[in-house]
């Protein structure tokens, strides 16, 4: 690590031994390289995007497979499947389904009357197109997650709802939300640390582009390191985006405090 | 409208956002295998074709064929066997010396060893490759074998750690009376006891160097010394077109991993869920 600080304050390029620059990474990084702020702007959009559909989306179908009819286990694992499936393996498969004219979900929309996007080839379409695939990815083991914590909360609460008359609607926001909150927070941290590394999806499908669109902060970083050899470069890119992951969940502390429910604590 | 009515029509609703989720998740995977069993013709066709009219078996045999996709194999097979070996023995010794022996600032190098597991790898990735590129150990299997040996990975030993605390002291307090010296507790008692445990740290080790892509690619140029996700990487971008091929390809790479799935199931998602390894 102290290295790493080293570094980030040197002009390095492996061969010849590093030669204190100073801040001058920092600078160059902050005030004239455009990629930098398009690499952060790529990965900030990304996360935002995943993040609430990952955590509702697993949220919800947790709900739903708590349900107790027949057969429910089964759901559960069939879910829970895709999430085996992860890195270069996930990307080379959804560029096949992402293939406009002949993958599986442009034929699906033609077939229902909808002509599909380009998806990773539009700038537009291709980041939540990466989202749409990471939430096929993740969902089932978030939801397995959810669940467990589910089958923790006491049933007296839901009674509670029942006898009041409210309905499904009621208990989840009354009930479940609250109950779970921790975990959710505990989620929802863990989630926006995980979107802001992303880095194997672009390098094997679109090697950043197209337009730069899916130039996000560890593609450019690793570029940096390993295309352009410049080390202490992306060494400094590196702690900022420790600084940046940093901020993010003091933030999220910050706000936790008005949401997040601790049992046992008022 | 009665209660059992209202109960049915809840439970086909139920059922049937069940079974949209489950095709959500599900087909993919037929699409994959569909498309790995076709022929080139048969690819290219609006609407697709589901069952192809012949199944090219030979597209596996293909893939053979166009990358040395068995030598592939082989490293990546040879690569995750020393990474879980060297993974479950030392995140086992430093779970040990965290949950069953007292030694002064234990609870401190505790919590720094928690601390790592929120820096990013990039951070000290660089340092890390340069010091390997030293002492000469680029282009070869050390960098990504050699480190598990070294604790284990911060994840793990919390994992083992919890575990552990559950085996009851008595038992490792009257095997201490009797003599016996703490290597002998922690490999006779301990991890006999601590199995499936073990069992889930092995699994999510082989899982993640099964599929680790950057550290070969940053540690491996020759091609020879390449892993199968890295062959898989490379097949993407010479052989863009061939969707069969990359398809069966990736079947093959998925096959491992769902074999173990729903062999290990239990273990599998008791590991999922105390992590959230998937990234």
């Amino acid at each position: 690590m102290i290295m790493s600080i080293y570094y980030s304050l040197c002009r390095y390029d492996v061969l010849r031994i590093p030669q204190f620059i100073g801040l001058a990474n920092y600078e160059k990084l902050l005030f004239e390289d455009p990629y930098f702020w398009t690499s952060i702007y790529n990965t900030l959009f990304y996360t935002a995007l995943r993040v609430p559909f990952s955590i509702v989306g697993s949220l919800l179908l947790a709900v739903l497979v708590n349900n107790a009819v027949k057969g429910v286990k089964v759901f559960r694992t069939v879910y829970f499947i895709p999430s085996i499936v992860t890195g270069v393996v996930l990307s080379v498969v959804w560029l096949w389904m992402f293939n406009p004219q002949f993958g599986l979900i442009n034929s699906f929309l033609a077939f229902m009357g909808i002509p599909g996007p380009l998806w990773l080839l539009d700038p537009d379409w291709s980041k939540p197109a990466m989202v749409l695939m990471s939430v096929w990815s993740i969902g089932g083991g978030r939801m397995l997650v959810f669940l467990a914590a589910i089958q923790n909360i006491p049933l007296h609460l839901y009674e509670a709802v029942d006898i009041d008359g409210g309905g499904w609607w009621a208990k989840f926001r009354n009930v479940t939300v609250p109950m779970l909150s921790p975990v959710i927070f505990l989620w929802t941290v863990m989630e926006i640390i995980f979107s802001l590394q992303v880095f194997v999806e672009a390098y094997i499908m679109t090697q950043g582009g197209p337009l730069n669109s899916t130039m996000f902060y560890n593609l450019y970083l690793y570029n940096k390191a390993f295309n352009d050899f410049e080390m202490g470069y992306a060494s400094a890119l590196a702690w900022l985006l420790l600084i940046i992951s940093l901020i993010i969940t003091i933030i999220q502390f910050r706000i936790s405090r008005k949401w997040v429910y601790y049992e046992g604590s008022k | 409208m009665t209660n059992t009515q209202k109960k049915y029509i809840k439970n086909t609703f139920i059922y049937l956002l069940l079974t949209v989720f489950a095709l959500f998740f599900v087909i993919p995977f037929l699409w994959i295998l569909s498309t790995s069993l076709k022929g080139d013709a048969q690819i290219f066709t609006i609407p697709p074709q589901w069952i192809p009219e012949t199944f090219h078996w030979d597209n596996y045999a293909k893939v053979f064929e166009r990358i040395p996709f068995l030598l592939y194999i082989k490293n990546s097979v040879f690569i995750s066997a020393i990474v879980i070996t060297g993974t479950v023995l030392s995140s086992s010794i430093v779970a040990y010396s965290f949950a069953c022996l007292n030694w002064p600032g234990r609870n401190f190098m505790f919590i720094l060893v928690l601390a790592t597991m929120m820096l990013p790898i990039q951070v000290i990735m660089i340092p890390v490759f340069v010091f390997f590129k030293e002492i000469g150990w680029l282009n070869s299997f050390k960098p990504l074998t050699l480190p598990a040996f070294l604790g284990g990975g911060a994840f793990n030993v919390f994992l083992l750690r919890q575990f552990f605390l559950s085996i009851p002291k008595d038992l490792l307090d009257s095997a201490r009376i009797d003599g016996c010296s703490e290597f002998r507790i922690y490999w006779n008692i301990v991890l006999p006891n601590a199995k499936p445990a073990l069992a889930t740290v092995a699994i999510l080790t082989f899982m993640f160097t099964w599929n680790d892509f950057l550290g070969p690619l940053i540690y491996l140029s020759d091609q020879a010394k390449g892993t199968i996700a890295l062959g898989l990487g490379m097949f993407v971008g010479q052989y863009v077109t061939e969707w069969s091929l990359l398809m069966a390809a990736s079947m093959l790479m998925m096959l491992p991993m769902l074999l173990i799935f729903f062999a290990f199931q239990k273990y599998f998602i008791q590991g999922f869920l105390m992590t959230g390894l998937k990234d």
